[in-house]
């Protein structure tokens, strides 16, 4: 079965195709089952493929599809690898892309976009695949770019209105800085090891020099950054929710934006060895942590909201990858893939019940109207705020206990990160399904709950945010902890907790305890005091105003790098542009025009003289062969 | 030394007439004359390579002849039907009247 891999990204590609050609003449209805039944064969292969993974002794398979490219010293197979943390990455990949192509067909249905978006749609899954199943660097970056290019398209669906657009290109723009970083890494990798296959690069990793991995490292950090948004990196995140909800909670949320992650773990060696690297990513990572939860407290847009606590949840991935804890940081990766396409599924009904509203400001009261919305949403928000024995709880308890083991500092600022989360998500959850309806009596009258092709996919992934903890249940409660074991062969360096029992339950009791009293001050504002975040334009105390315009980054941006760089095009055209190309062109143009002109004189059209002129110029010739 | 000719004098006749030839091109207005004088150069050439093949013993220098003298004919029936066109068109085939391209 392993040996068909080949074809799990290639079912994708096939729909891809369809859509794409014939999308429009095949009409919705076919467009949507074929977009969906091709992620379903892959789900279904990489089922099979996981399952016979499991059961080998062999946890590493290499499948050579053909050779890719052959020039001199630079040989690259296209090869795919099949191992425990891939054949992970395709269960997540596959399964949540199916619920969410499901969730589209009732989503999407009255869009005149629809057979387009499919396409979209299916070219990400085939593109992702890709990044997760190769076997060496440039098969990745094909992926890398690839989603990169989908996730553009997709931000930029309605491209009929113009803020996203802007907002497409710059999260294009964005990556791109984070990819010249993730491609001078991988050209540094061939020059230093002379194969970018992860195999030979990863048993020659010892002999280069401790400074060369470093950089390595961080530069592969770079790309890490773009893609999934950390400092300085992360502003094209929450501009990306102008895409439609599906593709936020597929590409923003549960994929596209953990290849960072993925590519660490991958590249885990190099972390191993470069202490920097490695402090680097915990420190980028916790701050990021902290610094998106604090802007998600206070902004009014449902889906910003969940867009800023993804950037957060990054963050704590990293923060784990950081500590050197990847299978946890893995596992995070998993039940954050089940509980924020949950939770960005449940926004988009919740959008689709207001007929396109977002601003949770005019919602309220809706769990009466929308009941299964409200249930699968309730799951989600419990699992991200870390209660028990939701799946939240069991991954950032994993990541907190290894930050702690390797400094208590940073297991500060990452459990304030988490407290944090549990507040503003349930400031979300309060304002938009309690209290009295503040939206227009439209509005009202128009609430109905989703299609069942919509409820379907969120009951699917509340159960798995209910149980998903089961993944990997904590080590000291003397249970299997399914996941480390898992992906031991993928790991170089283990690190089994060496706290004590005692330590590891007092860690846990805080982060309960922690999360319980943020939810009931979060329960007291929002619900007894009946609080309503501020209107627009209303004065708002000095520091929520900063924070409200999430620490005015963007502005920082645009003042710091846009506007010097205008100001220097500006330049450059007046200078360069006008007066040194344009005379240059300008000037070989009037050059010759004059030359001709003068020229032109000799035409006169007299045979006579041009074969005069001819024979002259004949005998001229021969002479200089003789001179010469 | 060609049937007790010296080569010397083939060079000399082809010499002489391609000079002829090239004068006639450029000092006569006559597109005919002009024509006939283009095929004595040529004509000249082929001598020049009919008396070295001889020289040498060497059959390939006639078989190019032949291919020269093959072209030329060709070339010959589309020229005159050129200057037949123009003399039905212009009612004349003087090069100087001839200058320029529109009527």
């Amino acid at each position: 079965m392993i040996k068909l891999i080949g074809l799990v990204p290639l079912f994708p590609l096939i729909g891809f195709l369809i859509n794409g050609f014939f999308g429009k003449k095949i009409g919705k209805s076919v467009s949507g089952i074929i977009a969906s039944v091709s992620i379903l064969a892959s789900f279904i292969l990489s089922v099979l493929i996981f399952v016979e993974l499991n059961g080998s002794e062999e946890k590493s398979h290499i499948v050579n599809l053909f050779s890719w490219i052959n020039s001199g010293a630079l040989q690259i197979p296209f090869e795919f690898l099949v191992d425990p943390l891939s054949s992970l990455f395709l269960l997540i990949i596959t399964g949540i892309g199916f619920l969410i192509h499901i969730y589209s067909i009732g989503y999407m249905s009255h869009d005149e976009g629809f057979a387009r978006f499919f396409t979209y749609l299916n070219l990400f899954v085939f593109f992702m695949l890709l990044l997760v199943l190769g076997n060496n660097y440039l098969i990745m970056f094909v992926g890398w770019e690839g989603v990169g290019l989908c996730s553009y398209l997709l931000i930029g669906f309605w491209f009929k209105n113009n803020a996203y657009n802007d907002a497409a290109r710059k999260a294009f723009v964005m990556n791109r800085i984070g990819d010249l970083g993730f491609l001078l890494g991988i050209i540094l990798v061939f020059i230093t090891f002379g194969s970018i296959s992860y195999n030979e690069v990863f048993l020659k990793a010892g002999t280069a020099s401790t400074g060369v991995i470093t950089t390595i490292a961080l530069l592969l950090f770079v790309g890490a950054m773009g893609k999934s948004a950390q400092i300085p990196l992360y502003t094209w995140l929450p501009d990306a929710m102008a895409g439609p909800t599906p593709v936020s909670a597929l590409i923003h949320a549960a994929t596209m934006v953990t290849a960072g992650i993925y590519m660490i773990v991958r590249s885990n060696v190099f972390y191993s060895i470069s202490e920097v690297a490695s402090e680097t990513v915990a420190i980028v990572g916790v701050v990021t942590a902290l610094f998106a939860a604090t802007i998600g407290l206070f902004q009014n847009d449902i889906k910003k909201i969940l867009a800023y606590s993804t950037v957060s949840q990054l963050g704590l991935m990293f923060l784990a990858l950081g500590v050197g804890a990847y299978s946890s940081a893995v596992f995070h990766v998993t039940t954050h893939a089940f509980f924020k396409a949950l939770l960005f599924l449940g926004a988009g009904s919740v959008i689709h019940a207001m007929g396109g509203e977002q601003d949770i400001r005019k919602m309220g009261g809706l769990s009466g109207k929308i009941k299964i919305t409200f249930m699968t949403m309730l799951m989600g928000t419990i699992a991200i705020s870390g209660l028990p024995p939701f799946s939240g709880f069991f991954s950032k308890d994993e990541i907190l206990a290894h930050t702690y083991e390797h400094s208590p500092l940073l297991w500060m600022f990452g459990s304030i990160a988490s407290m944090l989360t549990a507040f503003y998500m349930f400031r979300l959850l309060f304002l938009t399904f309690f209290g009295k309806f503040r939206g227009t009596h439209e509005q009202e009258h128009h609430l109905h709950e989703s299609p069942s092709s919509m409820t379907f996919p969120l009951i699917v992934l509340a159960i798995l945010s209910v149980v998903g903890g089961l993944l990997g249940l904590p080590e000291f409660w003397h249970m299997p902890n399914w996941m480390s074991n898992n992906l031991e062969s993928v790991i170089v360096r283990k690190n089994p907790s060496t706290l004590n029992h005692e330590t590891e339950w007092m860690l846990m009791g805080i982060a309960v305890l922690a999360a319980a009293v943020t939810i009931y001050v979060a329960y007291i504002i929002y619900r007894q005091k009946k609080t309503i975040p501020l209107k627009e334009g209303d004065k708002m105390p000095g520091l929520q105003t900063v924070i409200y315009n999430k620490y005015y980054v963007d502005e920082f941006y645009d003042a710091v790098i846009r506007k010097p760089l205008d100001v220097l095009s500006v330049a450059f055209h007046k200078f360069f542009d006008i007066q040194i190309i344009d005379g240059l062109v300008n000037g070989v143009g009037s050059t010759v025009k004059t030359v001709g002109s003068g020229i032109r004189l000799l035409q006169q059209g007299n045979i006579g003289f041009y074969i005069i002129s001819m024979v002259i110029g004949i005998v001229f010739i021969i002479l200089l062969t003789f001179l010469i | 030394m060609i049937n007790g000719i010296s080569i010397n004098y083939y060079l000399l006749l082809s010499a002489v007439l391609f000079i002829i030839g090239a004068v006639g091109v450029m000092a006569r207005r006559n597109s005919i004359i002009i024509f006939m004088c283009i095929e004595l150069m040529l004509n000249a050439v082929n001598l020049l390579l009919v008396s070295f093949s001889t020289l040498h013993n060497d059959a390939s220098g006639q078989v190019f002849v032949f291919f020269i003298m093959a072209v030329a004919a060709a070339e010959v029936a589309v020229g005159l039907a050129i200057l037949s066109m123009i003399y039905r068109n212009v009612k004349t085939i003087d090069t100087d009247v001839l200058s320029n391209l529109k009527n």
